[in-house]
């Protein structure tokens, strides 16, 4: 049973990193168009450079 | 600002500087204070990353704008331009193709930042990350951990659940800390003592290396609840959004005319006595008189009017009509408050006191669930006190039921359905206004359309057989003009070559006239040819005039909105019963009723008359849905049991109703019936399988046998069920 000691704060941590990404994505809005950007996908406007400016939201 | 602008309303004219310096003044102030750095315009008809890349590329490529970013989820473009204003870039996306409006930032704030949404998703991910963990700990406790494994096991769990419970349960808790201050039983109430059991009786529990602890459910509750509480909230959010982007469509401007200066200010700034110019097709600010220039007016949302009606300096004219032919400079009698646009919102406001508060179904079953869970609770606490002396057990067996009986399911009921219906509408060109429209729209069993602008488009179609040889200087003629009867005509002609015709004049109010091969050519009103008043006729219509030889009449009608037809045919198909009121003249409204088979028809009702038709029909018992766009059908509108009113719609119409209608066809509107009778009755199924698994579990937790896991079982199963069967509504499609 001792690996208990590890294995339960293995999992609580690989949940809180799940967690720490759902946080992260949220608060950079990334669920405000998921219309546009599952369309953005397909544009090859940035293909060969990144987007210079960071658009306002 | 008030006491400047009344100041120079008494000079005006008697000095054209001092009355200038004020109002420069004046409109330097607005200037300043309508112009954001962002700019937010619709975009009505983006859907694909085409249109993406078009519109951001066409506004990055205009000078001054620094950056833009199109949402397709809202179908609309942020753009961030200092120095810039919208009728700049509405032009610039024009030429790329794209249909764009403008939309008021002010009216937006609420909409686009959307804070409290990301709050409550936050609570989610938190506590569905510490439901996960909690439950993984329980599955090994109910799979049989014992001693010191179980009593660590809950140790962990009650560090995770704890703070979990304390953070996402907020919501539930403020609002039933709310609901008791107001000294009502809201159903967060019972929500909120669950929690707080659950949670107390666990952590007692496992100080005394009990069996039971309850800290997952807890957890679940919270999760579950939640995303019925966030579903609820978009559904709303979506809704107010929908409404606020409708205001804010239409940012209304007027010209005002200062010295030789014409300036755009907004409508909420003018003032009795200011001067205002309107082109022909704009829309009438304000109320006022005209001080000079001859036109036609459109009255048709006003009254329901087709023909337009003649007007010259001394003609009043009221908010909300349209200007066809010459431009007209206006003196503003009433603004703002005072205009009769103003007061027909009191009107409106009136209706909607009289319609009354809608209970919705949720209302109505919280009302029942929250007492009964109460005393249901503390019965069985007082039952086994008393039956065993026991109180541990008893507090145990309270918390169970409180646990068991939470609304899960019965939160999830409503908004899952809700939220499936509102999108599957949406995407057949329905925008809701109101939540608890679809209700309502279920219940409706009588359907009164309005005429003009509603079942028919309120645009002209040529019927007269133009005979070869007028063909090519009819067209030439109607060319000349922007009278819709001209635009009529015109398109009627499509495919003939306009004559060459010189000295093409418009008479504002009368007609179009110009030399056609040594000939005078007029095209206009059969009085302005010299033919006398003309009889009252099922049509609009118009005359054309070549030299000296009797003048050709020309028949327009009424083009009827597409999908009309198929929409009253599948509405009278349902078994509803079908009303036709309108404003205009007996003949036409009784041709368009031949013409799409409604029997039931009246014609020259006022808008006070309306309202009066849908309050008798109320009282007769039936439930109206009424579907208008004028603002004589705004008292209607806000009266009757729901509402629809075309996009085309005036404002104040827009406002009163529950629902608009995006696109052109009225098609949807059938549509619409048969969804909210299928959401409603799936909102019903779902209250019956809550109730079912209540039924079932409930007996089992107040004699005591529940465990842990049988209420996380029943928890989960029902709230799945009822999701599922939400998404019934949007699977089926047809």
């Amino acid at each position: 049973m001792e690996i208990l000691v590890i294995l339960i704060p293995v999992s609580l941590a690989l949940g809180g990193v799940g967690l720490g990404a759902f946080l992260w994505a949220l608060r950079n809005r990334q669920f405000e168009d998921p219309k546009g950007d599952g369309e953005r996908v397909l544009s090859d406007r940035w293909d060969d450079h990144p987007r210079p400016d960071t658009p306002p939201d | 600002m008030a006491d400047l602008s009344a100041g120079h309303h008494h000079r005006l004219g008697a000095c054209p500087a001092c009355d200038a310096a004020p109002l420069a003044q004046r409109l330097a102030e607005r200037a300043e204070a309508a112009r954001p750095a962002r700019l937010v315009l619709s975009l009505p008809d983006a859907h694909c990353a085409l249109c993406i890349t078009s519109a951001e590329r066409a506004l990055m490529a205009h000078p001054g704008v620094k950056a833009a970013r199109v949402n397709l989820t809202l179908r609309r473009v942020t753009i961030e331009a200092p120095g810039l204003t919208a009728l700049d870039l509405v032009p610039v996306l024009a030429r790329a193709g794209h249909e764009a409006h403008e939309l008021d930032p002010d009216a937006l704030v609420g909409a686009s930042a959307d804070r409290a949404g990301r709050d409550l998703l936050m609570r989610i991910g938190i506590s569905g990350f510490a439901m996960m963990n909690v439950m993984i700990l329980s599955v090994a406790v109910w799979s049989g951990a014992e001693a010191a494994t179980r009593d660590l096991f809950h140790w962990i769990s009650a560090a995770i659940a704890l703070p979990t419970v304390a953070f996402a349960g907020r919501p539930f808790f403020a609002s039933a800390w709310t609901s008791l201050k107001a000294r009502r039983l809201g159903m967060d109430v019972p929500i909120s003592l669950a929690l707080i059991l659950a949670s107390a009786i666990s952590v007692f529990e496992t100080t005394q290396s009990g069996h039971h602890a309850y800290f997952d459910a807890a957890v679940m509750l919270c999760f579950f609840l939640l995303i019925g509480r966030y579903l609820d909230h978009r559904t709303r959010a979506i809704a107010r959004s929908a409404a606020a982007e409708l205001t804010a469509l239409e940012v209304p401007r007027a010209t005002l005319i200062s010295g030789m200066v014409e300036r755009a200010v907004a409508v909420a700034d003018l003032r009795p006595g200011d001067l205002i110019r309107v082109r022909p097709g704009g829309r009438i600010p304000a109320d006022g008189i005209i001080a000079q220039g001859r036109s036609e007016i459109d009255r048709a949302l006003l009254t329901g009017e087709t023909m337009p009606v003649p007007a010259g300096p001394g003609t009043a004219l009221q908010a909300g009509e349209v200007n066809l032919t010459g431009p007209l400079d206006l003196r503003v009698t009433a603004a703002g408050q005072d205009s009769s646009l103003a007061r027909l919102t009191a009107l409106v406001e009136a209706a909607e006191t009289a319609r009354g508060r809608y209970t919705s179904l949720a209302e109505r079953a919280a009302r029942a669930y929250s007492p009964a869970v109460h005393l249901l609770a503390f019965g069985s606490f007082l039952g086994w006190l008393w039956g065993t002396g026991d109180v541990r057990l008893a507090v145990n067996i309270a918390a169970a039921v409180l646990i068991i009986t939470c609304p899960c399911a019965l939160g999830l009921a409503v908004p899952a359905v809700v939220t499936s219906a509102s999108g599957r509408l949406f995407r057949r060109g329905l925008l809701i206004k109101d939540g608890t429209a679809l209700e309502r729209l279920a219940e409706v069993d009588t359907v009164v359309f309005d005429k003009t602008g509603t079942l028919t488009l309120g645009q002209p179609l040529l019927l007269t057989d133009v005979p070869e040889v007028l063909r090519a200087p009819a067209l030439a003629l109607a060319q000349g003009s922007s009278h819709p009867l001209s635009r009529a005509l015109a398109e009627g002609l499509e495919g003939t070559i306009p004559a060459t015709v010189t000295d093409l004049c418009e008479h504002p109010g009368q007609g179009v006239s110009a030399i056609w091969q040594g000939q005078a050519l007029r095209l206009g009103r059969a009085d302005w040819l010299g033919l006398g008043p003309q009889q009252d006729s099922a049509t609009l219509s118009s005359w054309l005039a070549v030299g000296d030889q009797p003048p050709l009449r020309l028949d327009f009608s009424d083009r009827l909105r597409p999908g009309a037809e198929a929409c009253i045919a599948r509405l009278k198909a349902d078994g509803l019963r079908v009303i036709l009121l309108s404003g205009d003249r007996a003949a036409p409204v009784q041709a368009l009723a031949a013409q799409l088979g409604i029997e039931d028809w009246r014609a020259g009702i006022s808008p006070m008359g309306k309202a009066a038709a849908i309050a008798t029909l109320s009282d007769e018992g039936a439930r109206v849905l009424m579907v208008g766009d004028g603002l004589n059908d705004t008292a209607a509108l806000a009266g009757a049991h729901a509402s629809i009113s075309p996009a085309s719609a005036l404002d104040a119409a827009r406002v009163a109703s529950d629902m608009v209608l995006t696109g052109r066809d009225l098609a949807p509107v059938a549509e619409a019936l048969v969804i909210a009778r299928q959401a409603t009755r799936r909102i019903r199924e779902n209250f019956a399988i809550s109730i079912g698994y209540n039924v079932i579990a409930v007996p089992f937790a107040v004699m005591g046998l529940a465990t842990p896991l049988l209420a996380a079982l029943a928890m989960s199963a029902s709230s799945i069920t009822v999701t599922l069967n939400a998404l019934r509504l949007n699977g089926k499609a047809r």
